[in-house]
């Protein structure tokens, strides 16, 4: 039986392609402790939001790559997409708000019919946006203007990129992702990303490819610069390393390769309170696709509402209900608290 | 007990220190001085430690720092020509040793 798996686990019927069967498995007792008393342990239960800083949309699940780690599950059989009248919901909350920043993810959140409308509603509010983009949408046949689309709306992009070599980047993502990403961030130098004085904003993201912690960012980051740019004269201004979550395809990967407890153990080893003051589910309200609200995109994909009477949909959005709700936590949240952290912008701490 | 190595043996490597924590602690300070950033960056020790590791082919070493040094960054190919430098070292051990052959040899041949 092949470690990795090819297309998405709804797609092949997978006992763990239900959130629930994912939630029982990772917070069943005997691995590690409970996530939530080993917060009592170091004084720092509960765990409440310290207002909202990043309003994290999730336009849906379809994408054009089947990554390895996905904690989606993406792909391009996915039907999970936001419409026009959610995200419109989503900017009538925003209105009210000043939010000031924009996270749109997915998938591949450019794919979405309603995404290049999200940006410039979020831009007409004057509003800091960022695209978690996979790099290889900007080469798809039809997004052909999307990078230059992206460039007239100042939008940042954050771009999956897990190592500067092909060997990890397309075990991970994909048999020829890798020379399609790098040919994707040298249409994004063109334009001026990454380079110094435009403004423009390209950073990178690397997961570990693999059930071992990321490296220390500072090192990993000096390391990507010297070779993106010796070998393909690549710019980028930084990259953010951001630990693999035990949930979804990444978690099928752990248990077909006999890495689970280990990996879970690992984890909750190098927890470090340190790291929990920086936990982005405190600065970040998480939107699904059809709306519900989240504590962050790893608890929306194990379908874990914001719960103790926050409101549960976008189109009831208050602020001062949210700003300070207490988190819904469970034994996946060690993957952002082990080590030097790890959010949606990388390394939220130094090392425990 | 089937086997003379086992992996979650590794984890119990602190126990170590139940007879003689003195000693356990004071080898822990040293070892973890050791291992911490200095003129070498991490990585690189860690890239050290798996090429001795081979040289003294300790699985459990071999273990620790194979995950050690793909958490600080290295890859494979970086750590296969560090495997390699274990060996070379290993193998040039060897044949430098033949000097020595040829030195017995010298003095018994007429």
């Amino acid at each position: 039986m092949p470690v990795l798996e090819k297309g998405t686990l709804l797609k092949r019927h997978s006992p763990l392609a239900p959130a629930s069967e994912q939630l029982r498995i990772i917070d069943s007792a005997g691995v590690v402790p409970s996530f939530d008393d080993l917060l009592r342990q170091n004084g720092l239960s509960p765990l409440c939001a310290s207002g909202i800083e990043i309003f994290q949309i999730n336009v849906g699940k379809r994408c054009n790559q089947v990554c390895g780690h996905c904690h989606v599950d993406a792909g391009p059989d996915r039907l999970e997409i936001m419409t026009q009248e959610t995200a419109a919901e989503c900017v009538c909350a925003l209105e009210r708000t000043s939010i000031p920043k924009v996270d749109i993810t997915g998938g591949a959140p450019e794919l979405n019919p309603n995404f290049r409308w999200l940006v410039e509603q979020a831009r007409r509010l004057e509003r800091h946006v960022m695209d978690r983009c996979n790099l290889t949408v900007l080469l798809l046949k039809g997004q052909e203007d999307l990078a230059g689309f992206l460039a007239l709306h100042r939008v940042e992009v954050i771009c999956s990129l897990p190592y500067f070599q092909e060997r990890e980047t397309d075990r991970q993502r994909g048999e020829g992702v890798f020379h399609r990403s790098i040919e994707a961030l040298q249409k994004l130098n063109a334009l001026g990303y990454g380079m110094p004085g435009s403004g423009l904003v390209l950073n990178l993201v690397h997961n570990p490819v693999g059930a071992f912690l990321p490296p220390p960012q500072a090192a990993l980051e000096a390391d990507f610069r010297r070779v993106l740019d010796h070998k393909f004269g690549i710019q980028f201004n930084h990259l953010f390393c951001i630990t693999n979550m035990p949930i979804s395809r990444f978690l099928e990967f752990l248990l077909r390769s006999g890495n689970y407890e280990h990996y879970m153990e690992r984890l909750a080893q190098a927890f470090n309170p340190q790291a929990v003051t920086g936990l982005m589910c405190r600065n970040t309200i998480s939107i699904g696709w059809d709306g519900r609200l989240y504590d962050c995109d790893f608890n929306q994909m194990l379908d874990l509402g914001v719960g103790f009477s926050a409101p549960r949909h976008v189109s009831a959005f208050d602020i001062s209900a949210l700003n300070s709700r207490r988190i819904v936590t469970a034994r996946h949240c060690f993957g952002c608290t082990a080590g030097a952290g790890s959010s949606c912008v990388g390394a939220t701490a130094g090392a425990a | 007990m089937d086997h003379y190595y086992c992996r979650h043996d590794l984890a119990k490597f602190s126990d170590m220190g139940k007879e003689s924590p003195a000693l356990w602690e004071k080898f822990l300070g040293w070892y973890n001085a050791v291992f911490a950033e200095g003129a070498l960056s991490e990585r690189e020790k860690s890239l050290i430690a798996l090429a001795v590791a081979h040289t003294v082919q300790c699985p459990y070493c071999i273990d620790a720092y194979t995950t050690a040094c793909l958490e600080k960054g290295s890859n494979l190919e970086q750590m296969t020509e560090a495997v390699h430098v274990a060996a070379a070292i290993r193998g040039g051990s060897s044949l430098i040793h033949g000097v020595q052959m040829r030195n017995i040899v010298e003095k018994l041949e007429m």
